[in-house]
């Protein structure tokens, strides 16, 4: 066994139990934290595929930007204790039921077709730079550049959106006290 | 294959690191009494030790003995590891600055600095991103209001300023075309970029101060509102390690500035490799000689602006009172912000040419017009 696979699959024991603790625990910020041990898992796989790049991001913009994020909503609202029972009883039975078709589905597939052959390994591949920045910004701005500006513009737009949707409330609730300072 | 040699070395350099900082991190903490005592004529502390010089020693053996508490209705887990997740991001954050150039020790080839990623720029962002969850996690856990505020001060703070951050280090990034901190001294071996990128190197060293919660950025552990903030409930070494990263992360994002900015390692001599002397000289001393490599001036011109910026934040601290939260936020969002992409945009429109520069330029100065006749309407309006 390499290295490479031995370390897969440590990282691959450790994103499952982190993914299970998430759902297991009884308080959100122990669910928040196992997800972001989860992230950081992922990104050390795309280090391992040779994409320095995409594991960076997943940390900066996944564990660090999204889940302080998460956790700053679980504090502030004190909903970090799940006190009432779970509204859905159904959903937990479905969920086992359909995480073993899948779980059936998925060996099925294996024991029919095998796991086919192995990727080539990264060196014979992966040319010089490749998952560097440099690659990454030049496929960026010349193949997808036309998903790339319109995400951008989806992005700009959902900001607007949000600073719009605060900035109503803020001003319905400012007349009020204006009109009556200028009453005054 | 793997080269056992250089996972040595890789581990060496680290073991370096780690104790540079530490070591650093100590006789920062009698730096900051030293100097300010310096700014505000007084002596500081001189009894441990010539000087005063043994302070730090006498600091630790005194945390280590403490009673350590855990206060009632606390999170005993997170509460264990809240100070360890912010102490972490603090050491390894220097894992991709060059603290030197590539030399020959020992006739090995030897890059001083830990290693050289091609994404060395977005490894410092990532860590310091991760560096919030430390603070945040002790607010929670402490079971304590005031503790519960610091952490979700600094959680807003620091969030917020990682923007500016991020932003004034895309002018250095623009310039040297690479990710890479190695690439970007590099780029600055005729000019460093403070000269070229003022306006970025302002708004790095004013995020970055607010970003290690520095004065006159304390907001998350305001004493005259918070107690301590987020490290109230915290005693004995526990205490000791945010007080830990709090130096190191100071020391981290100036070595980070000086390799953005002051041209990292780079000075006279400092790239010259080894020297070789005419053999008129005696044999052994062309030997010796030979043998030292100038690329070490690099270290010493690295640390040095090193603490030249640490030097310049204890002076900020012992002179500035802090700043009232809102106008903290008020800088971070509509001065730090506008002032970092305004620069980003000049610096990109500069590299494509001359003709964009002036359009973005002519631009810029129409905004901010209009932004100012706009205020001076509002003004005048009396609103």
């Amino acid at each position: 066994m390499t290295i490479e696979l031995s370390l897969f699959f440590l990282l691959a024991l450790i994103a499952m139990l982190a993914a299970g603790g998430m759902l297991l625990s009884r308080n959100a910020v122990y669910s928040a934290l196992f997800l972001i041990v989860n992230f950081a898992t992922v990104a050390v796989f795309f280090l391992l595929l040779g994409a320095p790049f995409i594991a960076m991001a997943q940390v900066t913009v996944y564990a660090g930007a999204i889940m302080v994020l998460f956790l700053f909503v679980i504090m502030l609202l004190g909903a970090e204790r799940l006190r009432q029972k779970s509204v859905l009883p159904w959903q937990a039975p479905l969920a086992v039921v359909l995480g073993i078709v899948l779980l059936v589905e998925a060996g099925v597939v294996i024991v029919t077709r095998g796991l086919g052959a192995p990727p080539p390994a990264l060196s014979e591949t992966a040319a010089a730079g490749f998952g560097g920045p440099q690659a990454i910004g030049a496929s960026l701005f010349t193949t997808y550049l036309l998903p790339f500006e319109v995400t951008s513009v989806l992005l700009l737009a959902a900001m607007v959106g949000a600073i719009v949707l605060t900035r109503d409330e803020k001003g319905k609730s400012q007349i009020p006290n204006s009109k009556s300072q200028t009453g005054k | 294959m793997i080269d056992w040699t250089l996972i040595l070395e890789w581990f060496i350099k680290a073991a370096i690191s780690c104790f540079v900082l530490l070591t650093g991190f100590a006789y920062m903490t009698f730096a900051e009494r030293k100097v300010a005592a310096l700014l505000q004529v007084r002596i500081g502390p001189n009894r441990a030790g010539p000087g005063g010089f043994f302070q730090p020693v006498a600091d630790g053996i005194k945390l280590i003995f403490k009673e350590e508490f855990i206060p009632g209705g606390a999170d005993k887990v997170i509460f264990m590891i809240a100070p360890i997740i912010t102490v972490i991001p603090a050491l390894i954050i220097l894992g991709v600055v060059p603290w030197g150039p590539t030399v020959t020790l020992f006739g090995r080839k030897i890059l001083l600095g830990i290693t050289d990623l091609n994404v060395g720029i977005l490894y410092i962002l990532s860590v310091a991103s991760i560096a919030v969850y430390g603070i945040v996690l002790a607010g929670w856990s402490s079971n304590n209001k005031y503790a519960m505020l610091g952490g979700l001060r600094s959680t807003a703070q620091m969030v917020s300023y990682e923007l500016s951050l991020g932003l004034a280090i895309v002018g250095p990034l623009l310039l040297a075309g690479s990710m890479s901190l190695g690439d970007i001294v590099n780029a600055q071996s005729k000019l460093p970029f403070i000269l070229l990128q003022p306006v970025a190197a302002l708004v790095f060293y004013v995020a970055a101060l607010a970003e290690v919660n520095r004065a006159p950025f304390d907001m998350p552990e305001a004493e005259q509102e918070l107690t301590a903030g987020y490290h109230t409930e915290y005693s004995g070494m526990k205490f000791a390690l945010f007080f830990m990263a709090e130096y190191i992360k100071m020391i981290g994002v100036s070595a980070i500035f000086t390799t953005l900015f002051l041209g990292g390692w780079r000075g006279p001599f400092a790239d010259l490799g080894a020297p070789q002397l005419p053999a008129a000289f005696p044999e052994p001393l062309v030997q010796f000689v030979g043998g030292l490599d100038l690329g070490l001036l690099g270290l010493i011109y690295f640390w040095a602006k090193v603490a030249a910026s640490l030097f310049f934040m204890i002076w900020l601290r012992s002179t500035h009172p802090r700043l009232r939260y809102d106008r903290l936020m008020a800088l971070g969002w509509k001065v730090m912000l506008p002032l970092a992409l305004a620069n980003v945009m000049v610096t990109a429109a500069a590299l494509v040419s001359p003709v964009a520069f002036w359009i973005i330029i002519g631009v810029l100065v129409v905004v901010v017009a209009a932004y100012l006749a706009g205020r001076v309407g509002l003004a005048v309006r009396g609103t």
